[in-house]
Formats: C-alpha cells, structure tokens, sequence
C-alpha cells in the first residue's frame, strides 16, 4: 500500500465526509431549530438524486438538472411543511417520527411507480470529468475535488447565514425563544418553512451531486439517513462542529474500512458509534 | 448544642465564568429552621439544588450525618442517592404527577423508601405500610380529604400542599423547602407555615422564602444571600437589625411593621 | 383506561380466538398466528414506549436476533429442543439489552430514538455482511423445535393448529403477566419514569437501573415473538432485523394505543390485517404492488389524527359531543 492509494482514501474519505455532513446538517438545522425530526430527509435526498438523472437525461445537461432540480424539491418540501410537518410542532417527537415515516413509505413507492426499481448511473458533467495525475498509474477524478469543494463552500456560506445575517439571528432567536421572536413582530411560521425549506435543499443538493459517484438507487435515501443519524449520534445532538468531526470521522472509517475489511465495511461505522459512545455516552460534544 | 444534621461547608458553584453560589457556609440543626432569603437570582435555589444532588459543586463539601451510618459528603452525589440518606426536598415550580390522583403521588413517594421493585406478583396497592405513609402525609399537609382527586384538578394551593405531602412521604430528616408559599393565599399560607412549624420540632428545615411574615414567624436562623454570597447571617432579629442586610436587601418598604 | 368492560371483552376475544382454528382455513389460521406473533411484539415495545416512556426505533433487533440464535443453535435437519433453543434466545436478547442499555440510556428523546435505530442497524449489517448468518440468503429452520419432556413430546408444533394454539396461549400468558408487572411497584415506577423521571429520582428511585430492567424485559419479551415468527415462519433472514420491522411495530402501538396493551395487541391485528388487505392482488389488482403507499398515507392520517390510537376513539368522540353539546 503506497503512499498514493492512501492518499486516494483519504480524498475518497473526506469527500464522502464532507458530503455527509451537508446532508446531516440539513437535519440538524430542522431539528435544532424546529424541535422537529423528520425522518423524510433521507427522502429529498433521494428525491434530488432522482431528479438529477431524470432531468440530467431530458435537458442533457447535468447543471441545468441541479438548476431546476433543487429549487422543485424544495417546492415539495416546503407545501409538505404548509400542509403536514406544521401540525407537529407541538407535538411530541414520536408523532414527527410516525409522520415522517410514513413519508418514507409514500416516496419510496412513489419512486417506484414513477422510476422504476432499477439502478441507474448519472454521466460525471462533461466539463468536470477530468482527472489529475497522482503518479505514473494512479489518478484523482476531478469531480470527486469539486464535490468536497462545493461542501466546505455550502458549509462555510450556511455559517456565514447563521451567524452573521439578520436572517441567521432570527433564526437563532427562533430556536431558543419562540414567543418572544413572535412577540417582536416576526413571522415565526415565515422563519420555520425558510428553515425548512433550506434543510430541504442541503438534502437534494446532496442527493445530486452524489448521483454521479453513487449512482441511484431504491433505498438510497433510507441509507443516508440512517447515517445522518450516526453523524448525529456521534458529533453530539445540537453541535455543528460535532457533526463536521463525526462526518469525516465517518467518511474515513468508511472508506479505510471497506478497502482493509470488506467483509466487515458495513459495521465499521457502526462500531465507531460504539467506541465514541463508551466514552462519550452523549457524542463528542453537546450543546452548551 | 447538639452537632449541626448538615453543614455547608465553602460551597461553590461556577458557570463558566459566573460563581452562582460563591463560598457559601450554613449549618442545619434537627429541630430548627433555617431560612435562606435574599433578591431574586441570589443563589438560593442554586444552592438548594446542590444539597439535593440536581447540580454538583465546583468546590466545597456538604457534609451529611445520616442515621445509623455515619457522616457522607453529598457533593456530587446524585439526587436519588440524597434523597434515600434521608434529605427530602420540595420544588419550587410545582413538580408532581399530574396525572395520578393526590394519593398515588404520595403513594408512589412512599414506595421510595422500600422498592421492593423485585416482588413483580404483588399489587402496587396492597402495601399496608406504604399506604399508611401515604396517608399520613396527605394529612400532615391538609390533604386528607383531597386523596381521590387527580393532582391536576387541585387548585394551585392544593398542589403546593401536595408537593410537601409527597416530600413528607419520603420520611426525611431534613426537609429543603424551595418557596412553599409561592403563590398561596393568606388563609393557605397561615396553613403551611403552622404546618412547618410543627415539622420543625423532628426534622432540620431549610427554607427559601420571599414572605417575609413566614420567614420571621418560623425561622430560628436566618442568611441573607446576594449574588452568590452570603452577606450575613445569624437570628432574625439580629440579621434584622443589620444595616448592610437592611440596604441591600430588605430595603424600607417593610421597614419595623414588626414587633 | 381500562374499564369494568375490558376484561369481558377480551375473554370474549380469547374463547373467539381459540374457537377459529375449528371454522377456519390454513391460510386465515396462519394469518392470524402471524398477528398474535406480532401481538406479542408490540405489547413489549409499548412496555418500553408506552408505560417508560422510551421510543426505540430498534426494537427489530431483539426479534431478529431471536430467530437467528434459533437458526444457528438448530441443528441442519434435525427438531431442535424447544426448551433450550428458546432459553438461548431469551438469554442473547437480554445480554444484548444489558450491553447496549448501558450505552443507548443515557440518553433520551430523540437522541435515544437515533442511537436505538443505529444499534439495530449494526445488527443487521452483523447477519448481511458475516458469514456468521449465512450472509443475505438467510438460514432455514428445515424442522420446527421439539417440545418434549424426556421422551414424550407434549405438543406437536409442525400441526398448524397447535402452533396456532401454542402462539394463542403465548401472547395471553404475556398479556396477563405485563398487566400484573405494570400492576406492581415496579410498574408503577416505570410510569412515574415516563410521567416525570426527574421527580421521581428527586424521590429517591434510581430510575436508571428501572428504565435498563424495562429494557432487558421488553427486548426478552421480543424476543420472545421473534422466536415463534421464525419457527412459523422456517426462515431466517437479515430482513428480520430491518427498520421497516422496527417502524412497523412502533406504529401498531402507536395506532392501538400507546399506554393500553389491549391496544398494543389491537394495533397489531388492524396493521397485520390492513397491509394483507391492501396488498391483495386479487381485489386491488396491479397496483397492490404499491401497498406500502397507501399504508404510508394511513400512517400519516394517524400520525395526525390519532394521538390517543384506536382505544382512544372512544373517548375522542365523547370529547367531541361534550364541546358540541356545550355551545349548543
């Protein structure tokens, strides 16, 4: 093992790290800021990625696919939010999670009827479909760069909106004090689909540019959920900074798991989960 | 005089960068009440949660002498473990089973003191000695004919009552009582402060108040508390009479209206 | 609540129940086995969720685990003994529970919803990824265990019927002994647990110990029905541990009644029967393929609709006449 097949897990792992931890953040941001689980956010991501290959293959061409993709999904998530997700607010979490649930149930069957039950690829963009030469034999698939790319940028603007726009101090103010937000003149129910909506979007942004290195699939959503829950898990319910290290944390495990242990690459990350929760039994770091 | 049932001993408590209770000292005696008062955010509950184990300090001790087996350390203790060495604590913000009628709430404190959690075949209600305990508290805190009602039907005075009677149940010997009379009226609050009054005589009380007749009516000691730190401390009278406590906290609106 | 009625309704339940293998067709029998197989898994999950206030989305776990401890410990084609295989069942659900309840409990909320689903997601890529469990082909359970004291056997499981019997007389023993458990002190403290945990602590209860007894009791007792689902059912795959399984028993005590086990057992018959119903090809043709679909708008109407479950219907549209009649 060479110093340049390492290197390539590394990249590998950080771009799905980084990846994960922009749809886990979509998750967390609902959950923080909403108090609301919602177990669908696996399926706007699959939405997304869905979307990527049906609309890639129309327009023929993949930007315009992303273009037109996320602001559709971001529709859907916002009318679900309008018509169904603001009954819950009040309610107990295990009503959210029945709820969500069975969305879970309706988006997969309605994929199936719409797409199919077969796997499909999505064509890398042409533009971005280059690779850079490690060494004589091995090299790097530049999309794979620009994925990561695109991820520290999205993460760094979403912390740039939380923490230095007005918009970002409504929606921390929201999050600790409902009523006084309220009681100043801003529209909460306005703030919570803004919220909303944006989880929704970091999910099927996610969901397409991942389609290309991880094609579509029935079930991909319910798998990256399931993950997003480890992230969480992991990092800490309420820390950003806990989900970015678990994230990677993850990717890496992942990764390094399935090329030394291919047997056993499903469980690594769960036994990651067990070794961090043995010694933290609350994730790496709680909100303070 | 008897040695002191509890001694706070240099407790300190910091947030951060924020000392919440700053080496605070008090000792409690069985048969006495020991009122801690002071303006809101002083510390007092604060500090009561850290003799009933909700909070650990970042330094001090409380020392404890339990019955038949010797001296603890509550510090960092949890709260269940207080509680069974015989520390018995109400809350502030009225913190019953609304759900269940007065008497399951007292009942269900009572089986505190003998879980016999293992006896799976055995009705939860077919516990004489429980029951009796139950009962007995409910009328120690003029609940007597209220058992059968739901706590969240009674009124807001009944609660607070209820509240003493499920911390009466758990038969300690010091009682931590975090504003009892917090939102009761006159006729009511006449009630429990009889009602302390009596159980001073075999427990050790500590009492936070704001209602300066109560404090003055039953307490045998008295600390006055300021951001985190006691600012005086000693009998009623001579706290009182303390022109630090009466500036900085009594102030003149009360002014010698008592005798 | 329960009232005066409820024990006469489901004595009445029991002798209809124990009366149908007589009317009925092998199809029906076996369906309704399947029900109170899974009858018996939901009223352990509403120990944990409805009466300790605990929501796992993991609870597959323990059936899953269950039926492959069966798979493995039976030999490849000889009857098992019921007694031991069973035991070993039961025990490896518990030890499971106590190693994980030790992890998963201090934790709560939603926090604790996650970290049950993550545990039974372990398990599963356990039985899909190893070869310990036959990998995801699953194992076969070529004969049903043996029931037998010394050499005489006392029940002949392989007879639909006396499965159909042994399953029936299973999920009533379970459902008086949990009545009678929720009935005791240490009932009555998991309800203190799932009413205010803080108080109850502050009273003196280390609940932690309560809430991992209440854990190991529900995972055993899923175990339990895990057991008998793949002794029914003769196979064993990593599906058994999926979080469809998990999802779909935490909606049966959701729509019965959370807190009610009668209800746990009448969500379990309405979802077992819905989904047989709406996945008919016969009367919906075609797109009964699509049954989860319409399963998942059920779920949802519940979700909305429905907080108390089915036993609370009652009550809901007693409340609802009350305000009615009170304006009129």
């Amino acid at each position: 093992m060479d110093f340049a097949f390492v290197l390539i897990q590394l990249l590998n792992g950080l771009q799905y790290g980084l990846l994960l931890f922009l749809v886990a953040s979509g998750l967390t941001l609902v959950f923080g800021i909403m108090g609301i689980v919602n177990l669908a956010h696996g399926s706007f991501y699959m939405i997304g990625a869905y979307l990527a290959w049906s609309l890639a293959g129309m327009l023929d061409s993949f930007a315009a696919a992303v273009l037109l993709g996320v602001p559709l999904t971001v529709i859907l998530g916002m009318g679900l939010e309008r018509l169904l997700f603001q009954y819950l607010y009040h309610r107990d979490h295990l009503y959210q999670v029945l709820l969500t649930y069975g969305l879970i149930l309706v988006f997969e069957e309605l994929r199936s009827v719409l797409w199919g039950d077969d796997v499909h690829g999505v064509a890398v963009p042409a533009l971005l479909s280059g690779s850079i030469p490690l060494t004589d034999t091995l090299s790097y698939p530049i999309y794979r760069l620009v994925i990561s790319g695109f991820c520290l940028l999205l993460a760094g603007a979403l912390y740039g909106l939380i923490q230095k726009t007005r918009l970002g101090m409504m929606i921390r103010a929201g999050s600790s004090n409902r009523e006084m937000v309220q009681a100043l003149g801003i529209n909460i129910k306005m703030l919570y689909t803004l919220v909303f909506a944006l989880g929704v979007a970091l999910a099927a942004f996610g969901g397409m540019i991942a389609a290309p290195v991880s094609s579509v699939y029935p079930n991909m959503g319910a798998q990256v959920l399931i993950i997003c829950f480890v992230v969480v898990v992991i990092g800490g319910i309420g820390s950003v900074w806990g989900a970015l290290l678990a994230s990677i944390l993850i990717g890496m495990t992942d990764t390094f798991g399935k090329v030394l242990l291919p047997e056993y690459a499903g469980m690594s990350t769960y036994l990651l989960m067990v070794l961090v929760l043995l010694w933290r039994p609350e994730g790496l770091f709680k909100r303070g | 005089m008897a040695d002191p049932i509890l001694c706070v001993e240099k407790l300190t408590k910091l947030f951060g960068g924020l000392a919440a209770v700053n080496d605070v000292s008090l000792e409690l005696y069985l048969g006495q009440v020991h009122a801690v008062i002071g303006p809101n955010g002083a510390g007092k509950s604060t500090l009561t949660n850290l003799i009933s184990g909700e909070l650990a300090p970042t330094t001090g001790a409380i020392r404890y002498l339990a019955h038949g087996e010797g001296e603890f350390d509550l510090a960092g203790l949890s709260s269940d473990r207080i509680s069974r060495l015989g520390i018995g604590r109400s809350f502030q913000k009225t913190n019953i089973f609304l759900p269940f009628t007065a008497f399951e709430n007292c009942r269900l404190a009572a089986q505190s003191r003998q879980q016999r959690a293992w006896q799976i075949f055995r009705g939860a209600s077919r516990y004489a000695d429980v029951n009796a305990i139950a009962e007995q508290s409910l009328q120690a805190a003029g609940l007597a004919e209220r058992g059968q009602v739901n706590a969240a039907m009674l009124s807001h005075g009944e609660q607070r009552q209820l509240e003493i009677a499920m911390c009466l149940a758990t038969q300690p010997r010091v009682l931590l009582m975090d504003e009892p009379l917090a939102g009761m009226g006159p006729q009511e609050s006449l009630r429990i402060v009889a009602l302390i009054q009596k159980l001073a005589a075999d427990h050790a009380i500590l009492l936070i108040e704001h209602d300066m007749d109560a404090v003055f009516a039953v307490a045998h000691c008295l600390t006055v508390m300021v951001n985190g730190e006691v600012i005086e401390s000693g009998t009623p009278q001579a706290v009182r009479a303390s022109a630090h406590v009466q500036e900085a906290y009594l102030g003149e609106a009360h002014g010698d209206t008592h005798g | 609540m329960r009232s005066k009625l409820t024990p006469v309704l489901l004595l009445i339940a029991v002798i209809l129940l124990a009366a149908f293998p007589f009317v009925g067709e092998k199809f029906y029998i076996q369906l309704i086995a399947k029900v109170m197989i899974m009858a018996i898994f939901a009223m352990s999950l509403d120990l944990l969720v409805g009466y300790t206030g605990l929501v796992s989305l993991g609870h597959a776990a323990f059936f899953g685990l269950a039926g492959y401890v069966l798979a493995k410990a039976a030999p490849q084609y000889a009857a098992a003994n019921l007694w031991t295989t069973l035991a070993l069942a039961l025990v490896a659900c518990a030890i499971f529970a106590l190693l994980t309840g030790f992890l998963v409990l201090r934790t709560s909320g939603i926090y604790f919803i996650m970290v049950t689903l993550a545990f039974s997601q372990m398990l599963f890529f356990v039985f899909h990824d190893t070869p310990f469990g036959g990998g995801s082909d699953g194992m076969y359970i070529y004969a049903k265990p043996e029931m037998k004291i010394g050499e005489t056997a006392l029940l002949d499981l392989e007879d639909f019927k006396v499965l159909y019997w042994f399953t029936l007389g299973l999920m009533t023993l379970v459902y008086l002994f949990l009545r009678q458990v929720l009935d005791s002190n240490f009932g009555r403290a998991l309800i203190g647990i799932k009413t205010n945990e803080h108080r109850l602590r502050a009273l003196g209860f280390p609940t932690f110990r309560y809430k991992l007894a209440s854990y190991m009791l529900s995972g055993t007792l899923a175990g339990l029905a895990g057991y008998i689902a793949a002794l029914q059912f003769g196979f064993v795959n990593p599906e058994i541990l999926s979080w469809h399984v998990s999802g779909s028993v935490l909606m049966m005590v959701i729509l019965g009644g959370m807190g009610s086990l009668h209800g746990a057992v009448l969500g379990a018959f309405v979802f077992i029967l819905l989904q047989e119903i709406l996945s008919n090809q016969s009367w919906f043709g075609p797109i009964a393929k699509h049954w989860q679909l319409a399963m998942g708008i059920f779920v949802i109407i519940v979700a909305l609709l429905l907080p108390q479950g089915l036993v609370g219907l009652g009550s809901t549209f007693r409340k609802k006449h009350k305000a009615s009649g009170g304006h009129g």
